[in-house]
């Protein structure tokens, strides 16, 4: 019994050490990951599409948002682009789930 | 050498018997949007037939039928267009229309397929025999700018309606001669229209405004009067919910002289009085309706919502204008589609890999399918209606 309960532990140590050494900045968890990566697909992708190559919104492809800075971007995703389609997001999703939806486009995040 | 003939008749049936011989009356496609497929469905026993793939990205994918309920056409986020064989499960064309594509319609005659295209913005129209292009439509706007193509609908007399979203206008064309199409444009329609409609009848096309608000329509029975702007609230009004998936208008029809439309940014379907087009009353529903569809009796209404209400799916009896069921079909209902005579409804739960298949007078599920990300759900019967 013991020797089953170890191993875990020590798995559950070296996530939390993976996560801290990544980046300073709050990173969502890696289950929230898992659902923003399935928003931007899914619901991003109904007006972006699903490959980002654009639709009714603008394509989201690592060459297009390059010369963008995060904080722009991350602004447009939470308050959206008034006049046009683009709806602010920020009754979904936090600055720091913002951010690493920036990052995740960019494809500095997998 | 008569007995040879019924010899080499009788060996040429008993090839084509591999498969039993079935007609395709009661046929469908569900849409894997994730893997680029589909699924062959038939709604007399609830079951899948066959899975075709090699589709490319069907995000956002339409089908519509040959007027033989033999084919389907279907039409992809990427631009191809492809004609499904409905009885061998088969791709049997496809072409790369162009990059970016948003839906289709299929003329009067059914000799026609149109494809509405993002970029290059404009109309694309192929033979729908042998899918060679016989006409290229590019949305040049008044304004000097090729705009996205949005709403492509069919239209009697063998024409194609469609709308020009970023310069705000709806284009008529008349394909009776295909290789010259002629093409009336209504200009200053109004800001972005995003979807369309055909009704019914055929008679009115309908665009809904995202850009202001209101229903930009046209009266095809008499093109000449020009652009009437109906339901002038109709749109965000003060104070709008941020809207996370447009609003579809295909569900719409009428049930006597009530139409139904989800309200855009509000957990409200409008009601409609079709004789003045002037709103007449709103049911407050559980979210932001994406499909507010007719069963096909015009007695009930399905209605699915968007973000963060999109695992629900409530019940609306007209008579009453109330909800009289709420139910949970899986997370991500993305489409419903009524059979024929609106005995089951079909519906797709995206997230829950599955389609679940209704009873529509006792309102319990008879059935569950396994799908991968399921998105529209499309019907044989649809061959036969203006605006499908
Ligand atoms: C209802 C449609 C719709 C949805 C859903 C949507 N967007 Fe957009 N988005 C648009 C449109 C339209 C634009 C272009 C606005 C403009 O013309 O300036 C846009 C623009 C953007 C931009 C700016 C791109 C640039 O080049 O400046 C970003 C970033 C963006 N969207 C991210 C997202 C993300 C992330 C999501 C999902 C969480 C999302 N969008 C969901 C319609 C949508």
């Amino acid at each position: 019994m013991k020797a089953a309960v170890i191993p875990g532990l020590f798995l559950v140590g070296a996530t939390a050490l993976g996560a801290a050494s990544v980046s300073a900045a709050p990173i969502p968890a890696p289950a929230r990951q898992e659902q923003l990566r399935a928003l931007v697909t899914q619901d991003c992708g109904s007006c972006h599409g699903m490959t980002r190559k654009g639709g009714l919104g603008s394509p989201l492809l690592a060459e297009n948002l390059a010369g963008i800075g995060d904080e722009a971007l991350v602004a447009t995703i939470l308050d959206g682009r008034p006049g046009t389609p683009m709806p602010p997001w920020r009754a979904l999703l936090s600055e720091d789930d913002a951010l690493w939806i920036v990052h995740h486009l960019k494809g500095e995040m997998p | 050498m008569k007995r040879l003939a019924v010899v080499a008749a009788l060996v040429a049936l008993s090839a084509c018997a591999e498969a039993p011989m079935r007609a395709t009356g009661d046929l469908g496609l569900v849409v894997e949007r994730a893997d680029g497929a589909l699924q062959l469905v038939e709604t007399s026993h609830n079951t899948r037939l066959s899975r075709v793939s090699g589709l490319g990205d069907l995000s956002h994918a339409s089908v519509v039928y040959s007027r033989d309920e033999r084919y389907a056409f279907v039409f992809g986020r990427d631009g191809g267009l492809s004609k499904v064989d409905m009885l061998s499960g088969r791709v049997v064309g496809r072409v790369m229309q162009s990059g970016n594509s948003i839906g289709g319609a299929i003329s009067q005659d059914g000799r026609l397929v149109a494809v509405a295209n993002y970029t290059p913005g404009g109309v694309r129209v192929f033979d729908t025999d042998t899918l060679e292009m016989v006409a290229d439509i590019p949305a040049l706007g008044a304004d000097g700018q090729t705009s996205k193509v949005v709403g492509l609908e069919d239209a009697p007399g063998n024409r194609f309606v469609f709308s020009l979203y970023d310069s705000g206008e709806i284009w008529l064309a008349d394909l009776k001669d295909p290789k010259k199409p002629a093409i009336r444009k209504f200009t200053g329609i109004g800001k972005q229209p995003y979807d369309a409609l055909v009704t019914e009848d055929g008679r009115y096309y309908m665009a809904g405004l995202f850009g202001e608000d209101g229903i930009a329509m046209v009266d095809l029975w008499n093109p000449e009067a020009g652009v009437r702007r109906i339901l002038d609230h109709y749109g965000k009004g003060q104070q709008p919910l941020p809207v996370y998936k447009m609003p579809h208008l295909e569900g719409w029809a009428a049930s006597g002289t009530q139409a139904f439309l989800p309200a855009i940014g509000r957990h409200e379907v409008l009601v409609v009085d079709t004789t003045t087009w002037r709103e007449v009353g709103r049911i407050a529903v559980a979210g932001q309706p994406v499909f507010a569809m007719l069963r096909p009796d015009g007695r009930q209404m399905w209605v699915n919502f968007a973000l963060p209400d999109n695992g629900k799916v409530q019940v609306i009896d007209v008579p009453s204008l109330s909800v009289v069921k709420t139910i949970e079909p899986g997370p991500g209902v993305l489409h419903m589609e009524f059979t024929p005579r609106g005995e089951r409804v079909w519906l797709s739960s995206r997230d829950a890999d599955h389609v679940t298949v209704w009873d529509t007078e006792t309102l319990e599920q008879v059935a569950e399918l396994p799908a991968s990300k399921p998105s529209g759900i499309f019907f044989t019967a649809r061959a036969h209606r203006i605006g499908l």
